[in-house]
């Protein structure tokens, strides 16, 4: 399982807008490398990330061979309930990282 | 031979000696108050990278070492855990490469992560720059964040911080270059458009963006030194501990940053 690294507040105000920070280890091999004897690396990266709140999507992103390593992604969203906020990266290779985070909204 | 070109050639020549007497005159050490860490040559992206612990990729690593760190392992079943209990490794990266009596010579920490590995948990040694090792030295090294570089310079550890310095200011490889020149004397220039610095060793094992990855001193060392054409030491060669020993003199006193963020 891919170490992650994920910053939600544990607690906001109904309404108040949010900043969610996350990272995860991931190569992120492009495909479009060769190893030292000239032989292609396949590629192996992170194709998608969806982050539900309490079962509603609110952010997604597609990700591609440009994008580095280990990618860090950070996006806002409106705190109207509490509950849970669940994180899912999948790739190439059948990768696939799921994480959660819970919130208190008052 | 006319008298014009013997004048263009004595011009030349004068020329050269000048500024070869420069050379002479800039090379010395930076003062102990203009030094500055690489963090301060950075741009205002990567150091908000690095100040931010959820955003600093070394953080992963931190973690992944966290974990190694409480993992049971090799024929003693111990945990590093086991012996260091708690946060005890606080200051103890700030200290590394120390004297290690058993082998009369300083070790970095990744060689001595590698002794307690093989000496008291009776494991295999990791190998180096290794995804394992460099987890630990950063789980280690982040414990002692913020505090000053303190190597310890006395009768044994003194003629190694000499062979270091050696290395560090003389010329060689097929560019005849010593790392003062770059180091000490051009620090305010660039080189291929990306500031020089001053090579004080603040944050490893550091995050690098060109790798892509958490990487060591001694792989950057290997870097600047493949550069220069020189011919490569090993990871792990007693001449580039004896360099880290130098350069981390050098930075003394300066805070440590591990994991840090560099471009």
């Amino acid at each position: 399982m891919a170490r992650t690294l994920i910053n939600v507040p544990p607690k906001a105000k109904k309404g108040e807008v949010i900043a969610i920070k996350t990272l995860i280890s991931h190569e992120m091999e492009t495909g479009y490398r060769h190893d030292n004897v000239g032989k292609a690396i396949p590629r192996d990266i992170i194709s998608l990330f969806v982050c539900t709140y309490n079962g509603l999507e609110v952010f997604r992103a597609e990700l591609f061979p440009a994008i580095a390593a280990n990618p860090f992604i950070s996006f806002y969203t409106v705190a109207t309930a509490s509950g849970t906020f669940e994180f899912k990266w999948t790739g190439d290779n059948g990768f696939s990282a799921t994480e959660s985070v819970n919130i208190t909204v008052e | 031979m006319t008298p014009a070109e013997r004048c263009i050639l004595a011009i030349g020549a004068l020329a050269w000696a000048i500024a070869s007497t420069l050379l002479v005159a800039l090379a010395a050490e930076i003062p102990l108050n203009e030094r500055k860490s690489g963090y301060e040559f950075m741009g205002p992206e990567t150091r908000a990278m690095q100040d931010d612990d959820s955003a600093n990729p070394g953080s992963l690593w931190v973690l992944d070492g966290e974990a190694s760190w409480k993992r049971k392992v090799g024929t003693a079943n111990k945990s590093c855990a086991d012996c260091h209990a708690g946060e005890s490794m606080k200051g103890v990266a700030a200290r590394y490469p120390a004297f290690n009596a058993a082998r009369g010579r300083p070790v970095n920490l990744d060689q001595q992560i590698n002794i307690c590995r093989t000496e008291r948990q009776q494991a295999t040694p990791l190998p180096l720059e290794g995804k394992e090792l460099l987890a630990l030295s950063s789980y280690v090294g982040r414990q002692s964040r913020g505090m000053p570089i303190a190597v310890t310079i006395d009768e044994r550890t003194r003629p190694f911080l000499e062979a270091g310095r050696a290395t560090f200011y003389r010329r060689q490889g097929q560019l005849n270059f010593a790392c003062a020149q770059c180091h000490d004397d051009n620090w305010k220039e660039k080189l291929a458009g990306a500031p020089i610095t001053q090579a004080h060793p603040t944050g490893y094992p550091l995050y690098r963006l060109e790798w892509q990855n958490v990487g060591s001193l001694q792989r950057r060392l290997r870097n600047c030194i493949s550069g220069m054409r020189v011919d490569n030491y090993p990871l792990g060669a007693p001449e580039l501990v004896d360099l880290e020993l130098f350069l981390m003199w050098r930075a003394r006193s300066m805070p440590l940053e591990t994991p840090a963020v560099r471009p």
